[in-house]
């Protein structure tokens, strides 16, 4: 069983990294969307190996979700044409490797000058109740809506504004569409629509 | 932990099951079927016509935004399933931490719907 376990480790790892660099190593945007797809379906593996069970099924459910929109969005904003998408290669890489250079130095520093603190295994370990008991879903439960509960709501506050931002960003009606208003069409009545005349013979109206 | 890994062993049969299915079925015909390849049969069929555009043009912008909703609510559902699970131990605090949430996030519905975000024109 050890074995086996090691065995899927070393799979899903490996494809994680493989897809990862070939994120950004492929040439059309499109096929580095999907081997975004495979790196995540390969992270849940992880997850589930891990025994974090419900983390494994948002990675699938969100970020695969999530990344359909990222396709969606490659295929909207750019024009997929390859030959014109690499023409200014050389005249931009200079500030394109300044802004990596200077990212660089920001994690370098980051990463540097980060410390554990000494009470880390007491802190990771303590308030996880063991798996046998309690099944991943249900600890995560007990703890994200009363001891994280500014966290949650901040969540949905970051929710609403995604919401609204992309409203604001994208949402333009066209000018002179008819629409459906059904309030309106039930509220008519014969006397707005249907006009009697009384018409005289041989006159006309 | 083995029993959590064991109830996923159905699972790893039905991705091989699958794997194999599907890498047999896209390896057959290179093996069995007759190939007389031909430029017409790879061209876009247009009733005589030639083709008229590339296939891969811009999408309209609001695909982006009806997919940008979806996945906004696909996480208020996520977030919903652990409460579900824990009702009992959130206890009444999480109960109405969860019901400020849904509240929060129907602000923005109640925002879209009026907006006519949901509309298509």
């Amino acid at each position: 069983m050890q074995i086996v376990t090691a065995l899927f480790f070393y799979l899903f790892a490996s494809i994680t990294v493989a897809a990862g660099f070939m994120v950004i190593a492929s040439r059309n945007p499109v096929h580095s969307v999907l081997f975004l797809i495979l790196a995540f379906v390969n992270s849940a593996g992880l997850f589930i190996l891990l025994g974090a069970e419900f983390l494994a099924m948002i990675l699938i459910v969100v970020y695969v979700g999530a990344v359909a929109v990222l396709f969606l969005f490659v295929v909207m904003m750019l024009d997929v044409d390859f030959a014109e998408l690499r023409a200014g290669f050389l005249r931009y890489l200079p500030v394109g490797a300044l802004i990596g250079v200077i990212l660089l130095i920001e994690l370098v520093l980051v990463v540097g000058s980060w410390t554990i603190t000494a009470d880390v295994s007491a802190r990771a370990t303590a308030p996880v109740p063991p798996l046998a008991n309690v099944t991943n879903t249900e600890a995560l439960g007990r703890i994200l809506y009363t001891k994280y509960v500014y966290f949650f709501e901040a969540a949905g506050m970051i929710l609403l504004v995604a919401m609204i931002g992309a409203i604001v960003l994208t949402l333009h009606h066209k000018e002179g569409v008819k629409r459906q208003s059904i309030p309106r069409q039930v509220g008519r009545r014969r006397e707005d629509g249907v006009e009697i005349k009384q018409v005289e013979t041989g006159k006309g109206i | 932990m083995n029993e959590l890994l064991g109830a996923y062993f159905p699972v790893i049969i039905f991705i091989a099951v699958a794997l194999v299915i599907g890498l047999a079925l896209m390896i057959a015909p290179f093996v069995v079927a007759v190939s007389r390849p031909d430029p017409e049969k790879l061209s876009a069929y247009e009733c005589g016509f030639k083709a008229f555009d590339d296939a891969r043009m811009k999408f309209d912008v609001r695909f982006y935004l009806v997919a940008l909703l979806f996945i906004i609510f696909d996480l208020e559902v996520a977030f919903l399933f652990p409460w579900a699970v824990a009702f009992k131990e959130a206890g009444v605090f999480g109960f109405w931490s969860v019901m400020v949430f849904l509240a929060i996030l129907t602000i923005g519905f109640i925002y879209e719907w009026r907006k006519g975000a949901l509309e298509w024109d």
